[in-house]
């Protein structure tokens, strides 16, 4: 069974946003929602490093055991997913993710606070696979397209990296050989609970 | 076998089962526990509507083994480029 995870090779990533944009376009993504991000650590610092940032689909998701109305489920691929028919927007999720991907749209004159978006792996949602339904709520469902995350797909340099963990960590794992070196897998740890990837 | 020997077997059993469970992977089944969230259909099953018109080509709507491979071989094909250009000799 494929188990669906991200790799960022920090290496690799040139802040372009290409997947940030991809993700924007792909999901028709509201003003002010980013279900991905691309974070500069030592920003103008020679040496800086890049990342693109996103929903890991923990295997061990922090905010689903925190959400108070049981929202979230986990697909057969490892995808962590929810249900905005059932989210009351309480923002849980938000502090319990180790990386940020809760985002809450601003609804309403007030300013109030809607259902929680996040990434979905291209996995859409509960509502009928390709349905107008799941399209509006959760955007597009490519991995029932037999396709891959739009993200990952229209990384220009590859450093994102968006599959069955198995094949992509293969795939990590002959670059970080050829070039030897940056063999830190951003996020695995904290995500997978698993040894950062392999030593160079 | 004695009384004393057959609780402490049962109690080495319970020892050795319970050391086990952390080893296990904790249910995050898509059921919901609560009864109120909506089931997912599996990706594998395709699309339906206007929608299956952007099917990727190479696989059938559910068949789950050529869903797989059809994910793998987009991975290796549109991600791997030492796929596609031989790898320098270390």
């Amino acid at each position: 069974m494929a188990r669906m995870k991200f790799i960022c090779d920090a290496e690799r990533c040139i802040e372009c946003n290409g997947c940030v944009t991809a993700c924007k376009a792909e999901h028709e993504v509201p003003w002010g929602v980013n279900r991905r991000r691309v974070v500069t650590l030592n920003d103008g610092v020679p040496g800086e490093k890049s990342i693109s940032v996103a929903c890991m689909h923990c295997s061990d998701a922090p905010c689903m055991a925190v959400c108070p109305v049981d929202c979230f489920y986990r697909t057969d691929e490892g995808v962590v997913l929810h249900d905005k028919d059932v989210c009351i927007g309480c923002g849980y999720c938000s502090y319990a993710c180790p990386f940020g991907a809760p985002q809450f749209p601003t609804n309403g004159t007030f300013g109030l606070r809607g259902k929680m978006d996040k990434c979905t792996f291209c996995a859409g949602g509960p509502e009928a696979n390709g349905s107008a339904a799941e399209n509006e709520k959760y955007g597009r469902n490519r991995l029932a397209e037999g396709k891959l995350p739009a993200c990952a797909e229209m990384c220009s340099t590859k450093a994102l990296l968006g599959g069955d963990g198995d094949v992509v960590a293969d795939i990590f794992r002959t670059r970080v050989l050829q070039r030897g070196k940056g063999s830190e897998v951003w996020g695995w740890g904290t995500a997978y609970g698993k040894p950062t990837g392999p030593k160079s | 076998m004695s009384a004393h020997r057959r609780s402490a077997a049962a109690l080495a059993a319970a020892t050795l089962a319970l050391a086990f469970a952390g080893c296990g992977e904790r249910d995050q089944s898509s059921a919901s526990k609560s009864g109120v969230r909506k089931s997912d259909t599996q990706a594998w099953a395709g699309v339906q509507g206007e929608a299956a018109a952007f099917t990727a080509s190479g696989w059938k709507a559910g068949d789950k083994s050529a869903w797989e491979a059809q994910l793998k071989a987009r991975t290796e094909r549109g991600q791997n480029e030492y796929t596609r250009v031989a790898p320098k000799a270390q």
